[in-house]
């Protein structure tokens, strides 16, 4: 979101040399946490989260680091799923190969939907991806190959490699583990390139950027073709996962979702949509016993989000003393 | 049988017909819709749930007051148009100093609470909403048969439109309207009361949603979920028009609910995105839209 | 004479820059006043203070007896006092004639629209064309006419002059002289300073955000030296 117009409201949190010892401590914690999570926890409960915490930081390295709200990421996630459950059931491609399938496709989609987006700004951004990502839920209602309302059942796990049997709970867990980690390595090392500076200093101040002779629109649209893409590799997983790939992962309420999770974890901070995400599917599944719907709490928590609690979760940490005692600095 | 590009007549008409219908609503809503961002700088996303709520409330006064449809045109834009006012004045009032997309994400967030809680409250079966007396039947034209309701659709929600267009562009709070759109900040200072002035813009807003929903019940069905996917078409029509031209909006939304009714009797499969399609070229032509001044 | 308008110890900030520091000054009823000060001094964010269009402000403002600190924006113009902005605000989607309609009456001294079309002639001829159709000139005249049919008792102008061609500046001095006569009171802010001397009944001068000095029109001769100085011209 642009800097000038909403300062007061920017969340980004600048580290001092003792909060990235701490940032690395919580790190190496949260990693140790999820080796042994399976132990406590329903691996598919787990592997769900971590689907849509990649999904969620994919899609907030567009909107936390360009500032591009993209209200049509359901397309790349849901795409993905119906690429990689069609090449792997259909196909008979091993498991890593069906979800590069699904990531390219993604990233293809990415390209068609940002080259047409990134034409208008701000708020027609947003409107311009709900309907394009509109259009591609059409197209998935009535082609062939998504099986319509049905979706793509039975989508087997297969071998990975050829040799890793993910019928197996436990190398299912790791290997969406890995994909995980792997997932977030990639946007660290994204946000932090050179790429990710222009980006920033794009957010901050796109007049500046263009007369500085960057190409704004170029890098606008790498920025979404990556995320994309990352979003796509949360989906090929998910359909993996879940050995199924269906019309849901396509509306635009999967996009609100992954809105959502990102707002409340805290735009613009790396692990912040993480915790979005856990709070977000850990709230579904407890709902998903009771008859009570969760569109009312999902609506409910956006409004107050927006309107008391827009720095999200870790946003809000960082700016607590307890966060600036550690060493982040909340800067307005 | 009369022919027409291979068609036949009647189905030619009809179809022509049922997009000048969608047409109507998406004239009625991308109305409203640049009305409120004129003035407020808010994407109105509870637009479509606004619409539903207007034909619900139609629904109900009929159910538990016996309250006619006539009555129900007149009274739901106001209950809804009031409740729009008091979500304006108590929290959307708050994020006006944010960047714009908080607005739309309040807004989003505020239509899904409508939603999720009609679809609790009456679930999300369509209910049926008839045709008033007055209306029903239809008339022979001698080239097609019309039913009357669905022409007095299209008469009164052009009334409606034309109506708001020359409450905008030629009374005095008109004058407020587009004086506060360019500079609020003096308009206030002349003594104009603006923040009163946003609170009966979005009212207005929403009133005229509800309004497209009580003639919407009679043609659709009346349903929690009628809103959702209508207000995703509607921002196309927006973007397509281009929010800064209130009759730009008007024609763009005629313009496209036909386009939309052409390609049923051509090329039926397409009929639900070719709105969107629109929107591309029209973005990669002319990016501005069409009646668009900012690019 | 009775004071109209009464600022002591007026502080406005914008968001962190603190560009007022304590701006005293009194403004008698009927009275033409000119604030004189080098750009950047804070000539503008005075009038948009006491206007209430600065909300960031501690001090005191009293018009007409009345304490305005608490007034909310819209209801300033309503105590009496009427605001003519730098950049003339003249709206481009309303026309003329709408443009000099908008701002509500809010005492029944002011100009009817007669009277307005008979001072400004020009207006008349061009009632229907959109408000910026109309040149520089043209503008000024408008932005000042909507205010007089609004009988506000005090006129706030900010550089009325700036950027017009000398005819004009000499017909706005004429304007501004039949106001006088009129009994209305008026407070500007102006960079030409032969037409400052022309108008105005006494001066304050004003140096990073405080007023330095006031002075009334017959002493502007022996005061040259120390407003070059100031002025740095």
């Amino acid at each position: 979101m642009s800097h000038t117009t909403h300062t007061a409201t920017e969340v980004r949190a600048e580290r001092a040399p003792t909060a990235s010892f701490t940032y690395a401590a919580f790190l190496l914690a949260g990693l140790a946490f999820l080796l042994v999570a399976p132990m406590f926890f329903y691996p598919i409960f787990l592997m769900k989260l971590l689907c849509f915490a990649l999904f969620a930081c994919a899609f907030n390295l567009l909107l936390g680091y360009t500032g591009l709200l993209s209200f049509g990421h359901a397309t790349f996630f849901g795409g993905a799923a119906y690429f990689t459950a069609h090449a792997v059931k259909e196909w008979g491609w091993t498991p890593e190969l069906g979800v590069l399938l699904g990531v390219a496709g993604a990233a293809a989609l990415g390209l068609v939907m940002g080259f047409v987006a990134i034409r208008r700004q701000g708020i027609y951004f947003a409107m311009i991806t709900l309907a394009l990502s509109q259009m591609f839920f059409f197209f998935c209602l009535q082609a062939e190959f998504t099986r319509g309302e049905d979706g793509i059942q039975q989508v087997p796990r297969g071998h990975l490699f050829g040799f890793i049997d993910l019928n197996v709970a436990t190398n299912m867990y790791y290997f969406v583990l890995a994909v995980f980690v792997i997932g977030l390595a990639v946007i660290w090392r994204f946000v932090n390139s050179p790429f990710g500076m222009i980006l920033k200093s794009i957010r901050e101040n796109e007049a500046r950027a263009t007369s500085l002779g960057y190409s704004v629109a170029h890098y606008k649209l790498g920025a979404f073709v990556m995320s994309a893409a990352l979003a796509g590799l949360a989906g090929g997983v998910k359909s993996l996962v879940f050995q199924f790939a269906t019309l849901t992962d396509v509306t635009w309420q999967m996009s609100g979702e992954v809105i959502l999770m990102t707002l409340l974890g805290g735009i613009g901070t790396l692990i912040g949509p993480i915790f979005g995400a856990g709070l977000v599917v850990t709230l579904q599944n407890y709902l998903a016993t009771s008859d009570f719907p969760v569109t009312i709490i999902t609506g409910v928590v956006f409004m107050v989000c927006v309107l008391v609690f827009r720095r999200g979760i870790i946003g809000e940490f960082y700016a607590s003393r307890l966060g600036r005692r550690l060493g982040f600095e909340h800067r307005h | 049988m009369t022919m027409i590009f291979g068609i036949p007549l009647q189905a030619f008409l009809g179809q022509l017909l049922i997009g000048l219908i969608n047409g109507s609503f998406y004239a009625l809503l991308s109305l409203g819709l640049a009305v409120i961002f004129g003035l407020l700088r808010v994407i109105n996303f509870a637009h479509g749930a606004q619409y539903m709520l207007g034909a619900f409330v139609a629904l109900l006064l009929l159910q538990y007051f016996g309250i006619s449809y006539w009555l129900a045109l007149v009274i739901a834009p106001i209950v809804v148009g009031l409740v729009g006012a008091v979500i304006e004045r108590t929290m959307l009032s708050r994020l006006y100093k944010l960047d714009p997309l908080y607005g739309l994400l309040f807004t989003f967030g505020l239509a899904l609470a409508i939603e999720g809680t009609f679809r609790y409250l009456y679930g999300a079966a369509g209910q049926p909403y008839s045709v008033p007396a007055a209306l029903a039947g239809g008339t022979n034209l001698g080239f097609m048969f019309l039913p009357i309701y669905r022409g007095w659709v299209v008469v009164i929600s052009l009334v409606a439109c034309i109506g708001t267009w020359l409450l905008i562009e030629k009374t005095k709070l008109g004058s407020y309207l587009r004086a506060a759109t360019e500079n609020p900040v003096l308009v206030q200072a002349f003594g104009v009361n603006v923040p009163m002035l946003l609170t009966l813009t979005y009212g207005l807003g929403a009133g005229l949603a509800a309004f497209a929903g009580v003639l919407a019940a009679p043609v659709y069905q009346v349903s929690p979920l009628m809103g959702t996917n209508l207000i995703i078409v509607v921002f196309a029509v927006v973007v397509v028009g281009g929010m800064g031209s209130i009759m730009g909006a008007i024609v763009t939304g005629y313009m496209l609910g036909i386009a939309e009714g052409l390609t049923k009797v051509f090329y039926p499969e397409a009929s639900n995105i070719v709105i969107f399609v629109i929107m591309a070229i029209v973005l990669l032509i002319r990016p501005a839209g069409l009646f668009g001044r900012d690019a | 004479m009775k004071p109209l308008l009464e600022v002591r110890g007026l502080n406005a900030w914008y968001g962190e820059s603190h560009v007022l520091h304590g701006v005293d000054m009194t403004v008698g009823e009927g009275e033409m006043i000119t604030i004189l000060g080098r750009n950047g001094v804070g000539k503008t964010t005075t009038l948009r203070t006491i206007m209430g269009i600065v909300r960031e402000r501690k001090g005191q403002i009293m018009f007409d007896g009345r304490d305005m600190m608490g007034v909310p924006l819209h209801r300033t113009a309503h105590s009496g006092i009427g605001f003519v902005p730098e950049e003339r605000g003249i709206f481009a989607t309303l026309t003329v004639e709408e443009n000099l309609l908008l701002p509500p009456v809010v005492a029944g001294s002011g100009m009817s629209l007669d009277e307005i079309y008979e001072l400004f002639p020009n207006l008349l001829e061009r009632r229907s064309s959109p408000g910026t159709k109309l040149s520089g000139g043209e503008q000024q005249m408008l932005a000042i006419a909507r205010i007089l049919r609004t009988g506000v008792r005090l006129l706030i102008l900010d550089e009325p002059t700036e950027g017009l061609a000398p005819v004009i500046v000499q017909r706005i001095g004429e304007v501004l002289k039949t106001l006088k006569e009129r009994g209305m009171t008026v407070l500007l802010v102006e960079q030409n300073f032969r037409f400052a001397s022309r108008v105005a009944d006494r001066f304050y001068l004003m140096d990073h955000g405080q007023m330095v000095a006031d002075f009334p029109v017959g002493e502007l001769p022996e005061r040259m030296d120390m407003l070059h100085k100031v002025l740095g011209v």
